[in-house]
């Protein structure tokens, strides 16, 4: 050992002069081509207060996503995915000539599964951007830890209020979101619920996610705003499987409209076994977006015949939705899985922008992107023409053009799998 | 005197049942102020029982393979929640085929009886394999080293059903005889409940009858007492454990189409909670403890149904379901302050220890 190290120290002495003089060495080679007379050595500049990110030329732009791709909430993200996947095929899989990576990690929907790979993605610093995540419980953890390695995320489905809140926090200045705010959703459910079908008493059931509690919270308020009376607002487990003792509490205050913007699993659940409760024969259910996937008949069956969700209104999207769907069956094979993919569509597209924006070609190839500038072109977004409709980001990196509809799901659709695709009420 | 006084009674025990004590007090007060208030009638609390009582009996079915496993193996068979789940996944297809071609709805007894044979034939399957290759080549093997197996065997097991069948969920075709509600003595009962709490009470029935009165089933408590002395005596040591594990299967089969009858779906994760849940049931009826794991299930079941409503709603706590599993625990936690071994332990506790 100790013969080996006595060798290893000239050596390494050695290296390190090597290694200097190749630098020198490069340095002038690479300086040569672009001295021109005029310009002195340093010619390019690049400076931004919290890093660059290098690509060389030839390097791809490294974009990252943080969805639920697994597990029981998996078409959520994966919806998402194929909404990335095609923006970054209608760009030709490159940007400002650089061929573009996409990374994808696994969330869950689940605070730890969401603070994991945003742990993931912080540490590679090839990253450029990211996208994500797919539940706002991930968001919560996770937006913070990409922020302080300085990347910025946009998120196409996290849909809780708090997380574009003026109160949320300097550590999620690195968030955006192009999905709508929830503000804005659980006032249309509750509009709709009192207004046209005219619905006096209410309860409640949310799954104690933030995405859930918090849409539930908007609801309630709006509906008591409304002049309606909530009988009651329980919540349940995400693993929770039976709901009839619940169901039973809430029977007891005699409601005639029970909502419970929830997801998949659950959903299904309270979908199901709500009929069979004494006191619930005959009301109306409804959902939020986070269930509006075939997925959710699947788990719901015939029960979900006549129940409303509120989701985005796909016939309010702009034109290019339709080839956007007709790209997704052909490269697919099917219709979207859920709701998110041409909200997924728009994130990664002002992603884009904002990278054309900022990032700068040095004379040797060499593509800079700051990433305080990609933030700030981020936010700085504005009257962008997206599928989704025409996005804005305001101060706190809400992007969305909110147009929320309800929609009812008919017997045809639980037996055929696939989502209604006209809106049975608009709030405009 | 002192001295003696000390050794008897630690300050760690009196601690113990101060905590044992408050709880307990909590739970009545809790109960006398919701009953009080009046919120709920009888009909009420009879649903809460009865689907207390059907969930209760999916643990107990469940819990008597943990129960068993551990009697005779000492060990905790992890995996069982995924024995579970491989019976009722694997008969969904069945069902689905027999839904499809009209024979669920003309014959649905013969239906039934074809899924019930599918799902338990299915869980025996992997129950036995698991043993064979999980657990019996580290029979001698420090405790621990099964206990591990059994998490990758559970883990293994999830991710085939997945990886074979994806990631979504597959719902049960209804039967359509059992979906009415019938009224007995003015309560409402959901049939399938009904077939539920029957069908669990009958298996739990034949499968302790079977290990009580039968030779084989004595061979096994044999084998649960004392290896050694149960080989002398010629009894298959190998041959017994098997027993335990195809006992053990078909009543987690059973349980998982109990489990589709009642939730009409089924996921490669659907295990897991189930698992979990009567894994505390063996727990708190006393392990290794046949009668005490049906005991522990039931129990576990109804403090799920009933506790939230009934020890939470009188205290004013907003949304008490979501604390369900809190309950639960909270009161596994006070029977194991007061009776270390569980309900029923005390008997075997003394032998194993």
């Amino acid at each position: 050992m100790n013969g080996v190290a006595r060798i290893g120290v000239p050596m390494k002495q050695l290296a390190c002069v090597v290694m200097v003089l190749i630098m020198v060495l490069g340095l002038g080679v690479a300086s040569a081509p672009a001295a021109s007379p005029a310009k002195p050595k340093s010619s390019f500049e690049y400076e931004d207060r919290i890093g660059v990110v290098k690509i060389k030329p030839g390097g791809p732009i490294h974009i990252a996503c943080w969805f639920a791709v697994a597990g029981s909430e998996a078409t959520l993200g994966i919806d998402s995915k194929r909404g990335v996947e095609i923006a970054i095929e209608d760009r030709g899989g490159k940007l400002l000539g650089f061929p573009i990576k996409l990374t994808v990690e696994d969330t869950g929907c689940n605070p730890e599964g969401g603070q994991a790979a945003a742990t993931k993605i912080a540490s590679d610093p090839t990253i450029v951007a990211a996208i994500g995540s797919t539940c706002s419980s991930e968001a919560r953890p996770g937006a913070p830890i990409l922020w302080r390695a300085g990347i910025v995320t946009v998120s196409p489905s996290n849909t809780a209020p708090e997380l574009t809140s003026p109160k949320r926090g300097p550590e999620y200045a690195g968030y955006l979101r192009t999905a709508h705010n929830d503000k804005v959703q659980g006032a249309v459910a509750a509009e709709f619920a009192r207004k046209k079908l005219a619905v006096k008493r209410t309860a409640t059931i949310h799954d104690g996610s933030p995405y859930s509690e918090q849409l539930q919270a908007v609801f309630v308020a709006t509906f008591k705003r409304l002049g309606g009376i909530i009988t009651s607002q329980e919540a349940v487990a995400p693993t929770d499987t039976d709901m009839r003792p619940v169901l039973t509490k809430i029977a007891t205050g005699r409601p005639e409209f029970i909502y419970y913007p929830v997801f998949i699993a659950v959903g299904g659940h309270i979908t199901r076994q709500v009929k069979e409760v004494a006191g619930l024969e005959r009301v109306y259910l409804m959902g939020a977006d986070g269930m509006f996937s075939p997925d959710f008949y699947k788990a719901a069956g015939e029960a979900a015949i006549g129940m409303f969700h509120s989701s985005p209104d796909f016939s309010a999207f702009a034109g290019g939705y339709r080839s956007f769907l007709e790209k997704h069956q052909k490269k697919y094979g099917g219709k979207p899985l859920s709701v998110f993919h041409a909200h997924a569509y728009d994130a990664t597209m002002i992603i884009f922008a904002a990278i054309e924006k900022v990032a700068k070609k040095a004379p040797d190839g060499t593509l800079y992107i700051g990433r305080q500038a990609l933030r700030d072109a981020l936010y700085a977004t504005k009257g962008f023409k997206g599928l989704t409709g025409t996005l804005t980001c305001d101060a706190y990196g809400d992007c969305a053009d909110p147009r929320i509809a309800v929609y009812q799901t008919t017997a045809d659709n639980v037996k055929k799998l696939v989502m209604p695709d006209k809106p049975f009420w608009k709030p405009y | 005197m002192r001295q003696r006084w000390e050794e008897s009674i630690k300050v760690t025990d009196i601690l113990m049942w101060l905590i044992g004590a408050a709880i307990l007090a909590l739970i009545v007060s809790g109960s006398i102020a919701t009953l009080a208030a009046g919120r709920y009638t009888s009909r009420h609390w009879f649903d809460f029982i009865i689907f207390g009582l059907a969930q209760g009996s999916i643990y107990a079915l469940i819990a008597m393979g943990y129960t068993m496993v551990y009697g005779t193996l000492r060990m905790i068979n992890f995996a069982h929640g995924e024995v579970f789940m491989s019976g009722p996944y694997t008969a969904y297809f069945v069902a689905a085929s027999l839904n499809n071609s009209g024979f669920l709805d003309r014959q649905p007894i013969v239906s039934l009886l074809i899924v019930f044979i599918v799902s338990m034939a299915t869980s025996t399957l992997i129950a036995v394999l698991l043993e064979r290759v999980a657990y019996r080549p580290l029979r001698n093997a420090p405790r621990l080293v099964p206990l591990i197996t059994a998490i990758g065997a559970s883990f293994f097991l999830q991710y085939t059903f997945r990886g074979l069948y994806g990631s979504g969920f597959q719902a049960y075709p209804t039967v359509k005889i059992l979906e009415s509600p019938m009224v007995i003595g003015g309560f409402r009962i959901l049939k399938f409940q009904a077939v539920v709490i029957g069908a669990a009470a009958f298996l739990m029935i034949s499968l302790y009858t079977f290990i009580q009165r039968t030779r084989v089933g004595k061979a096994i408590r044999a084998v649960s007492e004392d290896k050694e002395v149960a080989t002398l005596m010629g009894i298959n040591i190998d041959r017994m454990i098997v027993t335990t594990f195809v006992i053990g299967g078909m009543a987690a089969g059973a349980a998982g189409v109990l489990y589709a009858l009642m939730f009409k779906q089924v996921h490669f994760f659907m295990g897991f909670v189930p698992g979990i849940k009567a894994f505390t049931a063996a727990v708190l009826g006393g392990i290794g403890n046949i009668p005490g794991a049906m005991l522990g299930g039931i129990f576990l079941g109804l403090v799920e149904s009933v506790g939230p409503s009934l020890f939470l709603d009188g205290l004013g706590i907003v949304a008490p379901y979501q604390l369900k599993d809190a309950i639960a625990f909270t009161l596994l936690v006070l029977v194991l302050i007061f009776r270390p071994t569980g309900i029923l332990g005390e008997r075997l506790a003394i032998k194993k220890a």
